[in-house]
């Protein structure tokens, strides 16, 4: 790093565009609600600045003590495979994202969101709503407590059923880190149908939504594990960092 | 060094305000702080129809140019009741409301100044991956003219799109995914 007198210069990270090869495409004929909602024009390259290499600290009471364990949060049990559900929050450059707030929601095991328009023929769970959320601890690493989403019908195309599913919410460090995802389960039959996990053109970065089946934190008679690291784009190697000691 | 392949984007989808409602989620700053104003608008898809399944959320700076941020290379300024981050849904009509007091102008890497934005974030039902865009204001002309941002845009790119209006209390900014009034959308 070149030393420099006053004034000092404003140096910011800069994030790769890695999602570009990764994310799926805006206009995708076999999502149907893609067909309005996609625009048209090109778009436009955002220089990164500070806005965009900045982002909110949102830990202090923002979570509850039982978020993380969607199985307490009414008077009974709810229905279901109990697992838990853990990894680690990361950015692409290996490195731990701490202290930072994850948001999931889901279906119950029958595949029936809590949701006014969500009126599918399948039960409800009265001792289960299908939100949560934690922080990460030092290590990056978080941990839910749920029951495994059941599949559910949706009308994108006929018998259209969405692979068993949790929703994941991150928002890094970074406005340019912010991501909205889905982790799915192994080894589910329905993939192979499924235009919104079929979106994602590469079959590798595919196999980076679906969580890992984990003795580690199987319990006998308790639950099941399941694994899943979360991978967020981080800044490039660059001038601004120094070099370990 | 080798990196890590990151994790893809997929959609909010329609459900979404079981786990991302916040019944603070429109506050930027505290209830009260000098200086408040609305960001009020309405997100329409290419039918010109309201998006009632949409998610808006906003990243500014203080009226200062500081960010609650330890990212800022320039260290973090917590402002009293400013959290910088906006989160709303939009209603059955499409409409969505943050908020929030006018960011200030902030110092660019190159030199530059970059004229008072405010970071867009839009998730929606059928929208595979976020969109991204910046509210500028109306009534700061001069500096939106020398704005790096604005100054780049490609002639097919309607800047207008981007600004923001003044409407009582506050200001307007609608959002249109597709077709006619395209809003300028931006990659990261």
């Amino acid at each position: 790093m070149t030393e420099r007198s006053t004034p000092p210069e404003l140096v910011v990270p800069s994030y790769p565009p890695e999602h570009a090869k990764v994310d799926p495409p805006l206009d995708y004929a076999g999502y149907r609600s893609t067909r309005l909602r996609h625009p048209r024009n090109p778009l436009v390259p955002l220089p990164q600045r500070l806005t965009e290499v900045t982002g909110p600290a949102l830990g202090d009471g923002r979570v509850g003590p039982n978020d993380h364990d969607l199985t307490v949060q009414h008077g009974g049990e709810p229905i279901g495979q109990r697992i838990q559900v853990a990894g680690r929050l990361l950015d692409s450059g290996g490195r731990p994202i701490p202290n930072a707030l994850v948001e999931i929601w889901q279906a119950n095991a029958a595949g029936r969101y809590r949701h006014g328009n969500d009126n599918w023929r399948a039960p409800l769970d009265p001792n289960f709503t299908g939100a949560g959320r934690c922080l990460t601890d030092s290590a990056g690493r978080y941990r839910f407590l749920t029951i495994k989403p059941g599949a559910y019908p949706w009308k994108n195309h006929p018998n259209a059923w969405r692979p068993a599913h949790i929703h994941f919410s991150l928002f890094g460090r970074a406005f340019t880190q912010r991501l909205v995802t889905q982790m799915y389960f192994p080894g589910d039959p329905l993939f192979s149908e499924d235009p919104i996990f079929n979106s994602v053109p590469d079959p590798a970065a595919r196999e980076r939504m679906i969580s890992r089946f984990d003795w580690d934190t199987t319990e006998d008679h308790w639950q099941l594990g399941f694994e899943w690291d979360i991978v967020l784009r981080g800044p490039a190697a660059s001038v601004f960092e120094e070099p370990h000691a | 060094m080798s990196r890590l392949a990151i994790t893809p984007s997929q959609t909010v989808g329609p459900f979404f305000t079981i786990g991302l409602t916040w019944d603070d989620g429109s506050e930027v700053v505290r209830k009260g702080t000098p200086g408040q104003i609305w960001i009020r608008g309405v997100v329409y898809d290419g039918a010109g129809e309201p998006v009632p399944d949409a998610l808006i959320e906003t990243w500014q700076a203080d009226p200062d140019g500081r960010f609650p941020s330890a990212e800022d290379p320039r260290g973090a300024v917590q402002l009293d009741g400013f959290r910088g981050l906006g989160r709303s849904g939009t209603d059955e009509h499409g409409r969505y409301q943050i908020r929030t007091i006018k960011p200030g102008p902030l110092p660019a890497p190159d030199g530059g100044i970059e004229a008072p934005h405010i970071d867009v974030t839009v998730l929606a039902r059928g929208l595979l991956a976020r969109l991204v865009t910046r509210i500028y204001f109306a009534d700061e002309q001069a500096a939106n003219e020398s704005d790096p941002v604005l100054c780049a845009l490609p002639e097919t790119a309607d800047a207008q799109t981007l600004i923001a209006v003044a409407q009582d209390g506050g200001y307007r900014f609608d959002i249109h995914l597709q077709g006619d009034g395209e809003t300028v959308f931006f990659a990261l």
